[in-house]
């Protein structure tokens, strides 16, 4: 399949994307293309020009310190998932970044783009707002609990640029997804995260948009097992339905992903 | 039409494509180099697998443009000197293709696996082989040609 025609440009700063971006409308920042090249050659998308920040230097590292791991908004999915620093502080996040698709995704994903493009089934997004991360952009800081608005849509404005994912490190953590075994995308992905003040349980995959967990976060608070959740449903209306599974099948989905998550962060 | 360079299989080459061009286009096409395959076209089966910067990515998820200045190796640069290269040997040896289509994929894939975890177990080359699809073998003989390979180059460096 080809694609509409663009112009490719590449950009070497953060600043230079930005003047990039301002400068035509309608431009998009291709970061590993994983998700966008393949809905340009579906002709979903056909941005005019496309501007390259995959190899921008100051988007590309991950910093382990007071208290976060902090990730540059152009780090592949593999950089993560082999990080010693990351397996170390937050062994969740790294075990996520290892199960997102496959090994020639995660040569080129990147997870600024996963964030961005908020896609109901990615990886990211569950840990992102488990552990109440904040998305650093060209403009401001968006806590993770007002950046996911709703199916492939985020609070970022016409020309931001997320720079940087930053993640408060937990007391402990897990991670459990259940993958479409065609995709890999989560059919229901859950991620249970204790904080010294408190325990915030987030679900993808098995909703339009990934979302927290009231009743389990108050459940756990009071008793950290998978006892404590193993009763608590989310509301199949609110789910997903599609030849994949069926709304009352990713319901509970969620609680089967929390039960686990629970017992292996316990 | 923008001029792109990088070195394909350890030569240096120079042409002027379309911003628009796939990577998996530049190399079968441009460069005729026809054994990188185009399965699905939607990053799914794997068939498209390259090298590029020693890293295995999917070329029909790539522009041409974006390799501007990287390593890119395909199935046609494994073999040296007129020998096969183990994971090649070791695909004929077990038997590890029918019709041969998701085989180019396949044996970059192994590769690289090889190259980042070593000597393998069955259930880890499995794991590794998510994004690569074969119609025909049922995968058996790829995982041993895959096991059988893996063993043998690990060996030698040791
Ligand atoms: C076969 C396959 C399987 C996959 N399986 C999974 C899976 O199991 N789980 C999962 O989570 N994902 C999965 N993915 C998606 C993958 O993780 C993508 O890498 C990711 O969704 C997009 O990241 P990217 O860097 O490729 O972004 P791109 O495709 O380059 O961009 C995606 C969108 O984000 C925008 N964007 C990119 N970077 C930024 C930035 N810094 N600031 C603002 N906007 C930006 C782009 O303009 C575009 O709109 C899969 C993909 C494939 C092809
Ligand atoms: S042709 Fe590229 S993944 Fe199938
Ligand atoms: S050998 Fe035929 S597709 Fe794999």
């Amino acid at each position: 399949m080809i694609t509409y025609p663009f112009t490719y440009k590449r950009a070497k700063s953060v600043a230079e994307a930005e003047t990039l971006l301002k400068a035509t409308s309608e431009s998009k920042l291709l970061a590993g293309g994983q998700t966008l090249i393949a809905a340009m050659k579906m002709r979903l998308a056909n941005p005019p020009e496309l501007i390259d920040i995959s190899g921008i230097k100051e988007l590309n590292y991950i910093r382990v310190g007071g208290g976060q791991v902090a990730i540059g908004a152009a780090t592949i999915h593999y950089d993560v998932a082999t990080s010693a620093e990351v397996a170390k502080a937050i062994p969740a996040l790294a075990h996520l970044a290892g199960v997102i698709g496959d090994p020639a995704v995660r040569h080129k994903g990147t997870i600024g783009g996963s964030v961005a493009n908020n896609d109901p089934a990615a990886d990211y997004p569950a840990a992102v707002l488990a552990l109440g991360a904040t998305i650093k952009t060209n403009k401001r800081a968006i806590k993770a609990d007002d950046f996911f608005t709703g199916m492939f849509s985020t609070a970022l404005e016409d020309g931001e640029i997320i720079t940087e994912i930053a993640f408060p490190i937990p007391e402990k953590a897990a991670y459990k997804k259940f993958a479409n075994p065609a995709s890999r995308y989560a059919m229901a992905g859950v991620f249970v995260a204790k904080f010294k003040d408190g325990i915030r349980v987030a679900a993808t995959g098995a909703a339009p948009c990934v979302f927290r967990v009231p009743e389990m976060e108050a459940a756990l608070a009071k008793n950290f097992t998978p006892d404590a959740v193993a009763n608590i449903a989310v509301d199949a209306s609110n789910m997903n339905s599609d030849l994949h599974g069926s709304a009352e099948y990713r319901a509970n989905l969620v609680t089967v992903m929390a039960k686990r998550a629970v017992a292996e962060a316990a | 039409m923008t001029a792109v360079s990088m070195t394909v299989n350890g030569k240096p080459v120079t042409a002027d494509v379309e911003d628009r061009t796939l990577l998996v286009y530049f190399l079968r096409e441009t460069l005729r180099l026809t054994g990188t395959h185009i399965g699905c076209d939607t990053s799914q089966c794997g068939a498209c697998v390259v090298h590029v910067d020693g890293k295995a990515m999917k070329s029909c998820t790539m522009f041409a443009v974006q390799a501007e200045g990287a390593q890119v190796t395909t199935i046609e640069g494994l073999a040296k000197d007129g020998k096969l290269h183990p994971v090649q040997e070791a695909f004929r040896d077990n038997h590890g293709l029918q019709c041969g289509f998701c085989t180019p994929g396949m044996i970059m894939t192994a590769v690289d696996m090889i190259r980042r975890k070593g000597a393998m177990d069955r259930d880890t080359i499995r794991h590794e082989l998510e994004g690569n699809i074969c119609r025909c073998t049922g995968y058996h003989n790829i995982v041993s040609a895959i096991e059988d390979a893996s063993k043998r180059m690990t060996e030698k460096v040791a």
